[in-house]
């Protein structure tokens, strides 16, 4: 019985070709191969770009934000854990803390709520609808920098456009220093912030709005319910989804703030407008402390990471479960 | 139900929230374009006012030199280039995606979205210091490949969603018609995803005609400086003459506007379809 195959099995081409049960199964293995190899084949060109450009420089940044480092060659002059020590003991950069958190906490008690209103206003039937959602968006699509300009000159002390309309109808009291006051400067930087963002979240409110069943608020309306019931009880809950990821979006751009920092204030005055971008840029870029930049670029690294993990954990979970939205697809 | 004039006197209130918001939105832009037809004496006597006489001279001084074209030559090379690339690449990828199960593919798309949640500033820094020792500073490409490789997470993300909505069925027919998987990619898929791919083209010449960050870093040379870099620098450079200042900011935003207007529903869609589906 076995010698009938031996001949066969020695005269096969490499390897010893399998009985024919086995050799369907290779043919079937090998076909999974090719599968495989196509599937991914058609992934490379994304994950060397993705791998090389985004993966790489963050994993060094890890590394070297362990060193003492100039910038150039390799790093060499390992100081353990020292830069972050430093980072943390460093009063500019507990104060980038300390504005990123207002900054979230002011887009979320006033930017928020006002672009949701502003949605909500502009989902009913009526004239001009197009025409302001056009303009309240059209901000968004300004570069910072051009923003950034813009507004330096109206909020420049005295003779920009703020300080003139204040003083023109009596207000001068409002009016003062803007962006060269420690005391305003975050302030200044808020409405600026909300002119050129709100749009952004009141178009998101406004898709999700359109998505939401007219027969819902018809049915509470049938029901007796007043305007603002049907706004808490029927049309909130059902935009939940879009409002956390709104508020994602809303932190994670407070975390990176950067262009219009940079373009209007550098940080000043005194380091008052500082960011945690701008503080990375100012000692990697300007006084070549790499090492100690780098280990800002890590902590940042770390909010973010912390934050997006817990909020997908605690708070983007439900969306998975709920029937409103399609978020992140079925997964499997 | 009700009196068709009770409703509209309701909405007036509404109609005035409106009109404040709108002013207070608008203000800034009009005053940028009426302050750039002021000569910068005049914009000091009458900042608010409309211009007397009306100034051209800002506006064509600065449409007449080349260096305010070569900004726009180059933040339009680089942004197309950004773009074709990006699509060209993520379409591939969210095609794999999205028409074939392969082991490993939830976790090579969840390294993709964990990409949405990093700010680019995270990786700025040791970028850069990739760039330069890849002999890509002052190089356009310096800022193209970054722009594609950052822009990739979003673009992959919007179009698997939409791949994945044609129906399998045609899949079967094109394979029964002898299509190859990049067959049935080029001639089917991508022709049928014609609007997905118009809404993350737009994403991706918006972002690129915008960025600051990565231009700053790269460029040290003005050869290649985009817009935004050159705004700046004219800001920097002419701080004394405010008026002409205001007509540069103008006549860089129009490009930006300009699109904005023609795009607007690829533009929204996109954003709006990217927030949701990230």
């Amino acid at each position: 019985m076995t010698s009938t195959f031996l001949p066969d099995r020695r005269t096969g081409p490499g390897t010893a070709p399998p009985p024919p049960p086995a050799g369907a199964a290779r043919a079937r293995t090998r076909r999974r191969v090719t599968h495989w190899l196509t599937a991914v084949g058609f992934q490379l060109p994304a994950l060397v770009l993705f791998l090389v450009l985004v993966v790489l420089p963050i994993l060094f940044a890890l590394y070297a934000a362990f060193f003492r480092w100039g910038g150039f060659g390799m790093p060499s002059d390992y100081v353990g854990t020292e830069n972050f020590t430093r980072l943390f003991d460093d009063p500019v950069f507990l104060g980038d803390l300390w504005r990123c958190l207002l900054l979230v906490v002011l887009s979320l008690a006033l930017q928020l709520p006002f672009a949701l209103a502003m949605a909500v206003l502009l989902n009913q039937r009526m004239r001009g609808r197009a025409v302001y959602r056009m303009l309240f968006f059209a901000p968004y699509v300004l570069s910072e920098a051009i923003t950034g300009v813009l507004f330096g000159m109206i909020f420049a002390p005295g003779d920009g456009l703020a300080d003139r309309v204040l003083g023109g109808v009596g207000l001068d009291g409002l009016g003062g220093e803007w962006f060269a006051d420690p005391s305003m400067v975050m302030a200044t930087l808020f409405l600026v912030m909300t002119w050129k963002y709100f749009g952004f979240h009141m178009m998101l409110y406004l898709a999700g709005l359109q998505s939401i069943p007219r027969e819902l608020t018809e049915a509470a309306l049938i029901d007796g319910a007043g305007p603002w019931q049907r706004f808490r009880n029927v049309t909130l809950p059902l935009l939940a989804p879009t409002l956390r990821i709104s508020v994602f979006l809303s932190v994670i751009g407070a975390i990176q703030l950067f262009d219009l920092v940079w373009v209007v204030t550098q940080g000043g005055p005194d380091h008052h407008s500082e960011t945690m971008a701008v503080t990375m840029f100012q000692f990697g870029f300007k006084r070549y402390q790499v090492g100690y930049a780098s280990a800002i670029s890590v902590v940042m690294f770390g909010i973010s990471l912390v934050f997006a993990l817990a909020y997908q954990r605690f708070v983007l979970r439900r969306d998975l479960q709920g029937a409103t939205t399609t978020m992140r697809g079925d997964g499997k | 139900m009700t009196a068709k004039s009770r409703g509209r006197f309701r909405t007036l209130p509404l109609h005035v929230v409106l009109i404040v918001v709108g002013a207070v939105m608008a203000a800034p832009l009009l005053y940028a374009v009426l302050s750039g037809f002021k000569s910068t004496d005049q914009l000091s006597d009458n900042p608010v006012g409309l211009p007397g006489p009306w100034e051209v001279s800002n506006y064509t001084g600065i449409l007449g030199s080349g260096s305010f074209w070569r900004l726009v030559g180059n933040s339009t090379l680089i942004a197309v280039a950004t773009t074709v690339l990006v699509v060209a690449v993520s379409a591939l990828a969210a095609f794999s995606f999205a028409r074939f199960a392969f082991r490993g593919r939830e976790a090579l798309f969840t390294l993709f979205t964990m990409g949405l949640m990093f700010p680019f500033a995270v990786a700025a820094l040791p970028l850069f210091l990739l760039l330069r020792s890849m002999g890509l500073l002052d190089n356009p490409l310096g800022v193209i490949l970054p722009q594609a490789a950052f822009g990739l997470p979003m673009t992959i993300i919007i179009l698997r969603g939409f791949f994945r909505e044609i129906p399998g069925e045609l899949e079967e027919a094109a394979t029964l018609d002898g299509c190859g998987p990049f067959g049935f990619f080029w001639r089917v898929l991508l022709p049928m995803a014609r609007p997905a791919l118009g809404t993350v083209s737009v994403l991706a010449v918006v972002t690129s005609w915008n960025n600051f960050f990565l231009p700053l870093l790269v460029f040290t040379d003005s050869t290649w400086w985009t817009i935004p870099i050159g705004v700046q620098q004219f800001q920097g450079q002419y701080s004394a003459d405010t008026a002409r200042v205001f007509a540069y900011l103008v006549l860089a935003m129009v490009p930006a506007l300009a699109f904005y207007s023609v795009a607007e529903r690829q533009l929204v869609g996109g954003l709006t379809a990217g927030a949701t589906k990230g």
